[in-house]
């Protein structure tokens, strides 16, 4: 069950000692990151165009679209684990499911915001129910923020069992409850996908790409630290499992006054 | 390590008996901590084994153990036969626990409450009225809900419940606690009579002057690890018949 | 199977029939729902008539959290799902037991709403079938939520305000269907109420199916 990561390199921690979550692969990944935002801004404010309709409002494209996507993927993994977590018991796919939904939901609430600044100016309101997409998202962080409650209630394996329940009942009912607001609202307001249909400028297009792609680097970044605090936390937990037992071994001693009294 | 009785007093050619409960080595876990360290024991068919110790000790925990309701961490668990870390459902319906709670639904009555469990056990609702006079519940106590009656009688009722299932395996968590001074008789008589129709019984108790006669072996649980067993006064007529 | 269902729904309804917790607390509740309702829109009837669908089953769904709380505390409250796991009763009929006692109460509940909102609301119905088979439904679906749900949060603290977080979210397409189901039963909308009739079936469907699976891992492991 110690499993470690590619490449990392985490520090045990005797006493005294600072541990941390980071090591090189981090690192690189992290510089890769930076550097990716860095250009990801001078490209969003300054290399793409503005929008004939939307004006500078449009470059919000490269926030919202991004965290809706990695929103939709790190509950994607907080589904999976939660099926591996039932199914094989797996610690790592355990750990794998909280990670990715506490870092979900704050990119969920990012969609949800950036979705309702973007729309302020472009469509006078700040939200709309007839937007499909983000009404769902918004089932979607409420039932996140359900899932990061029941998570919160202990650390032990019946916790992490009904967290899982909660996440595969998310899971399945998800898709209809897409339905349902489809239904409810044939039109939308929202753009229809501007990935596909062709009609952003090649900059922008280029731009939006390159985001999202940096975006989920800085994803796969924050999965991992985050997954190693959960790894070390629960270490710390767990303790040495042989430690506790020959410290509830010793309680014996303690308690050790003759009970058998006067054996008649 | 005392093992289960396989030379009866007279000396007796021994059967290899097969044992009812067999620990060894068992850890149970109640979240993360390790309510029991380490357990060895055997218990054999007719045996009334006194599980005493201190507060905290992992009594109630090894007789959940032994219910089937726990999985064991490490270690080899059998109980009937079965194999406690994968069959234990299988475990269930063979034995009886009288746990702290009653596990009654208040708003029943006393019938309707056993019957509802004889049902659900799969057990014979025949029973459900002998098990009531036995356990000296009178008749105009049958149809009053469960909430309304005093903890003494609720706990004879939970106990009716148990007998009403005749399992091979009882498990007692302080069954005197509570009950009056006929109630506690009663239970002695109970676990005797239980013991000489085949069953076997366990009983975790704080009342050492009672139970000191009644059982065949005394256990002594303290830090979840088992520190002392011997044997007991009790069983007399066990060892009369054989 | 069947018997065990029936065993475990029968001592459900006989435990909420003595203690009358539905007729004497939640009825009145609802009831209350709908006047404050009234009052808080002013009394505006082509307001009210607009609302009624979504204010019927906004109020069933407040009622629901209570109707599962209850049915999770009569387990809870003394061991008995201990108990029930030593018996030896599958945990799907369990599941499905309770499920059915707390459709009973829901559509007890709903009857009485109906009524009110015909009275107080001055709903003419256009579709009784579609009206009826909506709460029939659209409660076996919330009852199927709720009680997996239900089960979920047993034995946590703070129980109560959990589990409306998690309950309601998850029946969010119930609402938005049996509104629209029901909108239509009401002929105050021009929507297909029948077509909404077959996603709140399916809703049901898949959570009755995913919460007798779910129903055994939560009594074992928790």
């Amino acid at each position: 069950m110690t499993k470690p990561m590619a490449g990392d390199s985490i520090e045990q921690s005797p006493v005294g000692r600072r541990v941390s979550t980071g090591s090189r692969a981090t690192f690189w990944l992290g510089a890769v990151v930076a550097l990716g935002v860095l250009t990801l801004i001078l490209l969003g404010f300054f290399g793409a165009p503005e929008d004939d309709q939307q004006q500078d409002a449009v470059r919000m494209i490269f926030v919202h679209v991004p965290s809706a996507i990695l929103t939709y993927i790190a509950f994607g993994a907080t589904a999976l684990g939660s099926v591996m977590w039932l199914w094989k018991r797996s610690v790592w796919w355990d750990l794998v499911a909280h990670s990715a939904a506490e870092i979900g939901v704050i990119f969920c609430g990012l969609t949800l915001a950036t979705g309702s600044i973007w729309g302020r100016p472009t469509w006078n309101t700040y939200w709309d129910w007839g937007d499909v997409r983000l009404v769902t998202t918004l089932i979607l962080f409420l039932i996140m923020v359900g899932y990061l409650s029941v998570r919160s209630m202990g650390d032990d394996d019946a916790t992490a069992t009904r967290a899982a329940i909660v996440g595969l009942i998310a899971a399945v009912n998800l898709p209809i409850v897409n339905r349902s607001v489809e239904w409810w609202f044939d039109r939308t307001l929202h753009q229809q996908s501007s990935l596909t249909d062709g009609n952003l400028e090649d900059l922008t297009l280029f731009t939006l790409v390159f985001g999202i792609v940096v975006w989920i680097l800085f994803f796969a970044w924050a999965m991992i630290h985050r997954f190693r605090v959960g790894w070390l936390e629960r270490e710390l937990r767990t303790g040495d499992l042989d430690e506790a037992i020959a410290a509830r071994r010793a309680e014996a001693l303690i308690d050790s006054q003759p009970q058998n009294g006067a054996s008649s | 390590m005392v093992g289960p009785k396989t030379v009866e007093a007279g000396g007796a050619a021994s059967v290899p008996l097969v044992s009812i409960v067999r620990l060894s080595g068992v850890v149970a876990l109640l979240g993360r901590f390790p309510a029991l360290a380490g357990i060895d024991l055997e218990v054999g068919p007719r045996e009334i084994v006194l599980v005493q110790g201190p507060n905290g000790a992992g009594k109630s925990t090894l007789l959940r153990l032994c219910a089937g309701l726990l999985r064991p961490e490490s270690g080899k668990a059998e109980v009937l036969g079965h194999d406690l870390s994968v069959h234990r459902a299988a475990v269930r319906r063979s034995v009886g626990l009288l746990g702290h709670d009653t596990a009654l639904y208040d708003d029943l009555s006393v019938v309707e409450n056993l019957r509802f469990w004889a049902v659900a056990s799969r057990v014979d609702g025949a029973g459900v009225g002998p098990a009531m006079d036995r356990l000296g519940l009178p008749s105009r106590l049958h149809d009053v809900a469960v909430g309304k009656l005093s903890a003494g009688q609720r706990r004879r009722v939970a106990l009716a419940a148990v007998v009403v299932r005749r399992p091979q395996l009882w498990l007692l968590d302080e069954p005197h606690a509570g009950l009056d001074q006929s109630g506690r008789d009663l239970v002695d008589q109970l676990v005797t009579d239980a013991a000489a129709a085949g069953a076997t019984v366990m009983l975790a108790s704080h009342e050492l002057d009672r139970t000191v006669d009644l059982a065949t072996r005394h256990v002594t649980v303290a830090g979840g690890t088992i520190t002392s067993d011997r044997p007991g006064e009790g069983g007399r007529g066990v060892e009369d018949v054989l | 199977m069947f018997s065990d269902v029936r065993l475990v729904a029968a001592k459900d309804l006989r435990i909420e029939f003595r203690s009358r917790v539905t007729v004497s607390q939640v009825v009145p509740f609802a009831g209350l729902v709908l006047v404050l309702f009234g009052f808080a829109l002013d009394a505006n009837r082509p307001v009210l008539e607009t609302a009624t669908s979504g204010l019927f089953w906004v109020t069933v769904m407040f009622v629901a959290t209570m109707a599962v709380q209850r049915s999770t505390a009569i387990e809870t409250n003394d061991g008995a799902r201990r108990a029930l796991l030593l018996a030896g009763i599958e945990p799907a009929a369990v599941f499905l037991g309770k499920l059915i006692a707390v459709a009973v109460q829901l559509l007890v509940v709903e009857v009485v709403l109906v009524a009110g909102v015909v009275v107080l609301y001055d709903a003419r119905i256009e579709s009784w079938a579609l009206l009826l088979s909506t709460c029939l439904v659209a409660t076996i679906g919330i009852a199927a939520a709720g009680s997996v749900l239900g089960a979920l949060v047993a034995g946590v603290r703070a129980r109560e305000t959990v589990l409306p977080i998690l309950l309601l979210p998850v029946l969010a397409p119930v609402l938005i269907g049996a509104t629209r189901a029901f909108d239509d039963a009401l002929g105050s909308v021009a929507v297909d109420g029948w077509a909404w009739l077959g996603l709140l079936a399916g809703f049901g469907a898949i959570n009755v199916v995913l919460g007798a699976l779910a129903y055994g891992v939560l009594l074992e492991e928790t």
